[in-house]
């Protein structure tokens, strides 16, 4: 039987900002292991987005060889502690395994979450390269979320002098800012971006590209070539009436303060943040799930998820719907808000919504939610919080002459060479494909510093 | 990020020459910056209200008025900044329009000047009206003077120049000639007045905005602001904007709803501090 991952009491957890679920034991990780089948043809690593050899890392792991175990890993991903704990499993190489088709799959992620905290903890030092041997060209890598990290620690692996450019104080992209502690700790992005720097790349926070310096100036600095890992990190609203009123945040805004800002230690910390007793979150992705639970952490004696769509639509990931369920947040489906209302002083009292049924598929493939008449309602709140999608943030691209953007308005790259419109300029991760995981940003980040390697090795030769 | 050079303007005024050399080769009149000065410290955002592209300096001009700016102010020189980001904003286009009314309230001086010198550089005629609650608030009058062909005062107690808000004194110029914009900066009442009164005058109003913020890169959308009934980002699409189309009121509430925690917090600082006493 697949082996269950111990977690905190959701009537504690609900409490605390420490991590929900501890992880296996060495006996369970164990027993979890045997479970699976070795199979020559492995159907698993066809689900994983970086194709980790997973049969033989879990071999590795039933010999009794966690270190070679995340060897194997480490292969392929180089945050494995990270995609352990956020990946989506259930979408990707444990919805292939094998076993699944009569029973439960094997508890993959765990296992790789299993080797990678057995790493942090039983290896002093990871020296994977070599800093001195550094003598290529230099690149400069733009954002330092799962895409830029990844690239530049390759990058740097292939003997390249990388510099991260971040904009805000701390490394992490949205493993710092968005994603709470409860989920994934800081102290995990710490050590990642740790493991970075002792292979030589130079961080440089508090630099927005585009405004501090611009990419033409990067080159015009001794930079080669230039990746752009930027994200979609900025936040839609509902373009509702009332959207401004007090109390409206954006996850994007909402999880800041808390995650990076640390609101929840104020006054300790210096940043504030208020939480009314009615908080309702709108939308019913990853990030629709993560405000909810900090903000019960917070305090708020009630939490609804508002999703327009049903239960069968919701994008979040499968266990992170049912932690939420489990620490007490409410599901008001098929509800949309209208309009949001406030008293004199502009601070948030009402949200008026409306039932929706589902109709015909929409574009996406989803049914598609159309409004009940005469079905609004009102639902007492002091707190909203958006969370209905990010899209590009415009400060980079707009101070970028030549770079060519999608209908969407992110950057077009080569699929092939992720080249961007203007040469030596790549690009991948969020700011590419939009708003989507964390192990894709990862795979891009991979195959932009693979891609990168042979532009400025070509471009070499051909200057010979 | 190292503070060269400090001075106290007026009670609770203090000006910063900080070392920023990158900051300063691309700052222009209208950008901002946002700091921290400790590990567990808020992003805080301060116009930079002059540079020095040569010696790659910023100047900043902090008005302590609850704790984190307060004790930004108790910073001295040798001391550094932990973390300082910019510029930040869109610039305000300098173009050569004839005469400008550059109108400040308190310290809207600070983030008024840059733009009132490059406006001045680039041939056009300044009258400065500068207004505070009293006379020791007034600031970085000299400044503004070298670069005005008239500059007058208010204070609100009547300690110096005209008694009363600094908007009568507007009325007076626009009412006797001429002029082809407005630049106002300082507290929101004082910049919806002003611009009220330019509207009278069918002057073009420009303001700049300082709404709340937290990262100050159009990542979090707590800086919106509505203008012309749309929503804005304060810190990407600001933050000056055509004074004429800003919702001043909903600014007004957003920019209080922390307030009760922030007096709190200002409250156990200087009580900490007295104890060290
Ligand atoms: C709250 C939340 C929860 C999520 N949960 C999951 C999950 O459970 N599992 C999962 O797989 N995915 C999840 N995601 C999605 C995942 O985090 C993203 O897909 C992924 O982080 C994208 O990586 P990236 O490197 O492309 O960009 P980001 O992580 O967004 O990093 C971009 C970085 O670039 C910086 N930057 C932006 N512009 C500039 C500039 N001009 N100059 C310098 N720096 C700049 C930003 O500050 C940021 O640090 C979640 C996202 C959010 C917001
Ligand atoms: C683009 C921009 C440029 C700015 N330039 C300068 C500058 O050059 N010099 C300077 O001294 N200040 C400037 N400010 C304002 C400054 O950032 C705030 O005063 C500071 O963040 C307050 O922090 P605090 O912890 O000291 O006070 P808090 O305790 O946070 O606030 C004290 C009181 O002031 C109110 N308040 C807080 N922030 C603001 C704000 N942004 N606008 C109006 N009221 C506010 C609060 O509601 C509270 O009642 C600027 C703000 C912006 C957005
Ligand atoms: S498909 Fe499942 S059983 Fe087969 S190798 Fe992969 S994890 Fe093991
Ligand atoms: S301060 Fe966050 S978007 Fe403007």
């Amino acid at each position: 039987m697949r082996q269950q991952m111990p977690k905190q009491d959701p009537a504690v957890r609900r409490t605390n900002f420490d991590e929900v679920a501890l992880g296996f034991t060495a006996e369970q990780a164990l027993a979890e292991a045997k479970r699976c089948l070795n199979c020559k043809k492995p159907l698993c690593v066809q689900g994983c987005p970086v194709e980790i050899d997973i049969p033989q890392f879990i071999t590795l792991l039933v010999a009794g060889k966690p270190d070679q175990a995340l060897a194997k890993i480490k292969e392929k991903n180089s945050l494995p502690a990270i995609c352990g704990r956020v990946c989506p499993q259930e979408n990707q190489c444990e919805k292939q395994c094998v076993l699944g088709r009569k029973g439960e799959p094997v508890a993959i992620g765990a296992l790789e979450r299993y080797c990678a905290d057995w790493g942090r903890a039983n290896q002093a030092v990871e020296s994977t390269g070599d800093p001195a041997g550094a003598v290529k060209e230099k690149v400069a890598v733009v954002g330092s979320g799962p895409a830029g990290l990844t690239a530049a620690a390759d990058l740097a692996l292939m003997g390249y002098q990388v510099t991260l450019f971040e904009s805000l104080h701390a490394p992490g992209g949205v493993l710092r800012y968005g994603i709470p502690e409860f989920r994934l700790p800081k102290a995990i992005v710490d050590y990642e971006v740790g493991n970075l720097t002792k292979l030589g790349v130079e961080i440089k926070t508090n630099v927005l590209v585009g405004q501090t310096v611009t990419i033409d100036e990067l080159f015009a600095l001794g930079y080669e070539a230039v990746f752009i890992g930027t994200g979609a990190g900025l936040p839609y609203f509902l373009q509702i009436p009332g959207e401004n009123l007090n109390g409206v945040y954006s996850a994007n805004e909402f999880l800041t303060r808390v995650n990076l800002m640390k609101a929840y230690l104020f006054p300790e910390y210096d940043t504030p943040i208020r939480i009314g007793k009615r908080v309702a979150v709108v939308g019913a992705g990853n990030v629709a799930m993560d405000a909810a639970r900090t903000a019960l952490r917070l305090g708020a004696e009630t939490v609804s998820i508002v999703y327009r769509r049903s239960r069968a639509e919701m994008p979040a990931r499968r266990e992170e719907i049912e932690n939420a369920e489990e620490e007490g947040v409410v599901f008001r489906l098929l509800t949309n808000p209208v309009r949001l209302e406030g008293d004199e002083r502009g601070n948030l009292t009402t949200m008026v919504c409306q039932k929706m049924a589902l109709g015909e598929p929409d574009a996406s493939g989803r049914r598609r939610p159309v409004p009940i008449p005469g079905s609004e309602e009102e639902l007492p709140v002091d707190t909203v919080i958006v969370a209905v999608g990010q899209g590009p943030n415009p400060i980079l691209l707009q101070a970028t002459t030549g770079l060519a953007l999608n209908k969407r308005g992110y950057i077009e790259v080569d699929p092939e060479t992720m080249m961007t419109s203007i040469p030596g300029v790549f690009a991948g991760g969020d700011i590419v494909t939009g708003a989507a995981t964390v192990i894709a940003a990862m795979g891009a980040g991979k195959k932009a510093a693979r891609a990168i390697d042979r532009y400025l090795a070509a471009k070499k030769e051909a200057g010979k | 990020m190292k503070i060269i050079d400090k001075k106290q303007l007026a009670p609770e005024i203090v000006r910063f020459i900080v070392e920023a050399p990158q900051i300063a080769k691309k700052a222009q009149p209208g950008h901002f910056i946002i700091l921290r000065y400790k590990e567990n410290g808020e992003r805080i955002p301060l116009t930079i209200a002059d540079y020095n592209r040569e010696k790659g300096t910023i100047t900043l001009v902090c008005q302590g008025i609850g704790k984190s700016t307060y004790e930004i102010n108790r910073m001295e020189v040798g001391d550094s900044f932990l973390d300082l980001l910019g510029p930040l904003g869109k610039a305000y286009p300098i173009k050569k329009l004839g005469t400008v009314v550059c109108v400040a309230g308190g310290l809207g001086v600070a983030p008024l000047y840059p733009k009132a010198k490059a406006l001045y550089e680039a041939g056009n005629r300044i009258i400065s009206l500068i207004g505070a609650q009293r006379k020791e608030l007034l600031i970085m009058t000299e400044e503004m003077a070298a670069i005005s062909a008239e500059i007058h005062f208010s204070t609100d107690d009547g300690s110096f120049g005209h008694h009363g808000f600094i908007t009568e004194p507007l009325r007076q110029v626009l009412a006797r000639e001429k002029v082809d914009e407005v630049v106002a900066v300082g507290p929101v009442p004082m910049m919806a007045s002003a611009v009220k009164v330019a509207r009278e005058f069918n002057v073009p109003v420009v303001v700049s905005l300082n709404a709340l913020m937290v990262d100050g890169t159009g990542m979090c959308g707590g800086c919106r602001v509505t203008v012309g009934g749309e929503t804005k980002f304060c810190c990407v699409d600001g933050p000056t904007f055509d004074g004429a189309a800003v919702d001043f009121q909903e600014l007004l509430m957003r920019q209080r709803y922390y307030q009760e925690q922030e007096k709190e917090a200002f409250y156990r600082c200087k009580l900490e501090e007295a104890g060290q006493e």
